[in-house]
């Protein structure tokens, strides 16, 4: 394309949805819900930049992948879900184990490794799990947790217990050979899934401009296989939650399948360890300050009279709280117990 | 007692292609039947397809053990095993030399042969005399009539009961829901296995060869070894994965090798390997109930190996606990899958020197009974293992390692290894021989450490 420095594929991909806040797009969300997304979002994003401060300080090592920016996705689509639908995802997965119901001081002690955590500090950030919550990791294999997902899918076929399978994987996992191999196995079987493509625009390795190769169409990646796809704005949890009852009624209708490319934007580097630069060129403040999500759901919310400003900032001072109580446990959990390195390897 | 009847390693006789765009053809006519001795180059069958007929010849000397597929049968494709032709030189039955005594039942009955440790479950003294084959069908039927979470799922594993008709019968009994046929999708597959498995049901995957299972190691080792332990106990994966490993006939470099070590190698993984009828029956059924990823190294070679198995939906082979398949006072023999059976005609080789050998059968590859294996050579003070896998790193090696750290105060020698050439598979006849390890060498590795 061209040799402007501006990368010029992200933005008329996300130009090509409802302009940011278009609340048109939201036509069932109601005040109340509103809020909860607000507040839901909010703790992903408060929890993340706590675990980024902790990482800094050396209180969480290896491997940590914010999901800041990306909120509205997972917001979205658990508020489109029902009881009883499984949730599974790759290695950027707190902000789904948040959502998924599970407590934050156990989610931040697993990211410091310490005994308290989800995983009993033995998982880290990228190896959670919540039985409860119907969240199966938390994997940190580029595209591995896809087959996984259909494997939950099977199981809800298999018992008829009208159960759908959100299975998230990213925009650089979508050219994983076993992505495809899924969307055949997916598709032959009709398997009650969505495949949620969080097109961040950054994959892991690869700058915008860089590439021979950028995913346009990641809506369409499952239409050769007879799977639809739809493209959403995944910046606006309105539209997410839209799109994904609507995901949801096809798949749980034993039609089969579906996937959903959100569009959206993760602020950070792709993980700790990475510099960002490319997050730096085009995808990161300016979109931000266009189309972050909790801004957008903050703006509705005081155009529409639903809270004040001063009920807004009470809640983010309740999710500071919870977050900050959350890191506090986290640093006074112990590390494990010596012979937790030996337990759990097999029953 | 059923009287051990030698049988010796079958060949598969192949489905030939009728020509290079042409790869399905009707079986019209077997000129031959089960039992009848033939020679190489003689007419054994007719095939017809829509432009040909053609005849289809022995290729070894032997004698047809079992007719895979009947007379008119349409659409066979190529390569698929049509017939098992014995062959090759081993003799031994399926669960033990004939030397055992003809009173000696060699299954785990509790009868004649010794038991490892401990004790295995009383069948009700009935015994169903059977291929490995069909020992591995009935152990699935019955873990499938016995918990509705159990299915089945692999490439052709439905219609015809898969490449190597170990599930005969079973999409007739269970249906499509249960026994599913899918698109050459390994690693899928694979995977969605073990989704399934950790949402609760008890997957039984199907490799047509543990070969192809290699496009799908990265759901074996990263996502089914491990999540119970990065879960911290909170979620298991209680699948099998099953098919043959291990040489298989002319299958050459990339069909016909053994992934035992491999897979041996890693925590959260059970292997086993087993040699009897009796062994995969009551191997698979304990593996299907098993809470953890069990993987099931079978041998091609052995799936039409016949020999008593006990009768008794909970009569089940503890994964973890070796088998003395022979028992001996000279020299201990320890191998594992089709290695057992040339272990154990090795032995009636060196018993007719005068050598009283005995052999272990590991059963299990992971985690590995040294106890029973410790036990044999603080007797023996001397041991060989036999696998036809690689030799660097590999089972004989580790049995070797632990045996020299273990028992170093009981050993007279050295232990000595006997595996397979530290090559690719040759596709010559005479190359693939030289590659495996036969009853030869293992009596001239027994012969080196007793220094006779």
């Amino acid at each position: 394309m061209s040799d402007t420095p501006a990368p010029p594929i992200v933005e008329p991909a996300f130009d090509a949805v409802s302009a940011p806040g278009d609340l048109s797009q939201v036509p069932d969300f109601s005040h109340e819900e509103e809020i909860d997304a607000y507040r839901r979002m909010l703790l992903i994003r408060r929890f993340e930049e706590k675990a980024g401060q902790l990482y800094g300080m050396g209180d969480i090592g290896g491997y940590c992948h914010l999901y800041i920016g990306q909120e509205a996705v997972v917001v979205g689509l658990r508020m489109a879900a029902r009881d009883g639908d499984q949730t599974i995802t790759a290695y950027r997965d707190h902000g789904h184990m948040l959502s998924c119901g599970a407590c934050p001081r156990e989610v931040m002690a697993e990211l410091a490794g310490r005994s308290g955590g989800v995983s009993k500090g033995k998982g880290g950030s990228m190896h959670m799990f919540s039985a409860a919550g119907r969240f199966f990791g938390g994997h940190g294999i580029v595209g591995a947790s896809v087959p996984l997902g259909a494997g939950l899918a099977f199981a809800n076929r298999y018992r008829g217990d009208g159960g759908v399978c959100w299975c998230f994987l990213g925009d650089g996992a979508a050219s994983q050979g076993q992505v495809f191999e899924t969307f055949a196995l997916a598709r032959s079987l009709s398997l009650p899934m969505v495949f949620v493509i969080e097109n961040n625009s950054a994959e892991a390795a690869m700058e915008p401009g860089d590439a021979p190769v950028r995913p346009t169409d990641l809506a369409g990646r499952g239409a050769p296989f007879g799977i639809p796809g739809e493209r959403v704005d995944g910046m606006d949890v309105g539209a997410v939650r839209a799109a994904g009852r609507r995901a949801a009624l096809v798949a749980r209708s034993g039609a089969g399948p579906v996937v959903l490319e959100m569009l959206t934007c993760r602020y950070r580097g792709h993980s700790m360890a990475d510099p960002a630069r490319y997050a730096s060129r085009g995808n990161g403040p300016d979109r931000r300050t266009r189309s972050d999500p909790i801004e957008q759901v903050a703006a509705r919310i005081l155009a529409s009279a639903a809270a004040s400003g001063d009920e807004l900032k009470a809640i983010d001072r309740e999710v500071r709280a919870v977050v900050a109580d959350a890191a506090e446990s986290a640093r006074q959990s112990p590390e494990p117990d010596a012979r937790e390195l030996t337990t759990d390897v097999v029953a | 007692m059923t009287e051990a009847e030698p049988i010796t390693m079958p060949t598969p006789i192949l489905m030939p292609a009728l020509s290079p765009d042409q790869q399905e053809g009707k079986l019209a006519r077997w000129l031959v039947r089960a039992g009848d001795r033939v020679r190489a180059g003689d007419v054994i069958a007719e095939i017809e397809a829509d432009r040909s007929t053609m005849e289809i010849e022995a290729t070894d000397d032997g004698t047809l053990v079992e007719i895979l597929v009947p007379a008119g049968t349409l659409n066979v494709r190529a390569s698929t095993p049509i017939a098992l032709l014995n062959g090759v030189a081993v003799r031994v039955d399926g669960t033990g030399p004939e030397t055992a005594g003809a009173d000696a039942d060699p299954v785990e009955t509790g009868a004649a042969v010794p038991l490892a440790v401990g004790d295995e479950p009383a069948s009700d003294g009935a015994f169903d005399h059977i291929t490995l084959r069909e020992a591995l069908r009935d152990a699935m039927a019955e873990e499938m009539r016995r918990d509705a979470g159990v299915f089945l799922i692999g490439e052709q594993v439905g219609e015809g009961g898969g490449a190597h008709k170990a599930g005969q019968g079973l999409i007739e009994e269970f249906g499509a829901g249960r026994v599913l046929d899918t698109p050459i999708a390994t690693q899928g597959f694979a995977g969605l296995a073990i989704g399934a498995a950790m949402a609760g049901l008890r997957p039984v995957v199907e490799f047509m060869s543990w070969s192809f299972a290699s496009q799908a190691v990265d759901q074996i080792v990263n996502s089914a070894a491990k999540t119970r332990y990065r879960s911290g106990g909170e979620m298991s994966v209680p699948v099998v994965f099953r098919g043959p490993d291990g040489a298989s006939s002319r299958a050459a470099a990339q069909h016909s090798q053994c992934f035992a070590a491999w897979y041996a190698h890693v925590p959260g993984l059970k292997v086993v390997a087993p040699s009897t009828p009796a062994d995969a029956k009551g191997l698979l059924k304990a593996a299907i109930r098993d809470p953890d990823p069990v993987l099931v190294l079978e041998s091609e070679a052995l799936y039409a190996a016949t020999g008593p198995v006990p009768r008794g939906e909970d009569v089940l082979v503890e994964i973890g606990r070796a088998r003395i398949a022979r028992p001996g006072r000279d020299v201990t023999i320890v191998g594992y899958g089709r290695a057992v059976t040339t272990a154990l005609a090795a032995a009636e080789l060196l018993a007719a020197e005068g050598i009283d050998a005995e052999v272990i059968d590991l059963r299990t590859l992971r985690p590995l009974d040294m106890a029973t294996v410790v036990y044999s050579v603080e007797r023996t003070n001397r041991i060989v293992t036999v696998e036809e896998a690689w030799p660097v790193c590999s089972i004989g090696s580790e049995v070797c390692a632990r045996v020299a750290i273990e028992a170093f105060d009981h050993l007279d020698a050295p232990p000595a290894k006997v595996a397979g050439a530290d090559v690719p598979m040759p596709y010559a006849a005479n190359l693939e021989r030289l590659a495996l390890p036969d009853a030869a060498a293992v009596t001239a590795a027994v012969k080196a450490v007793l220094d006779v």
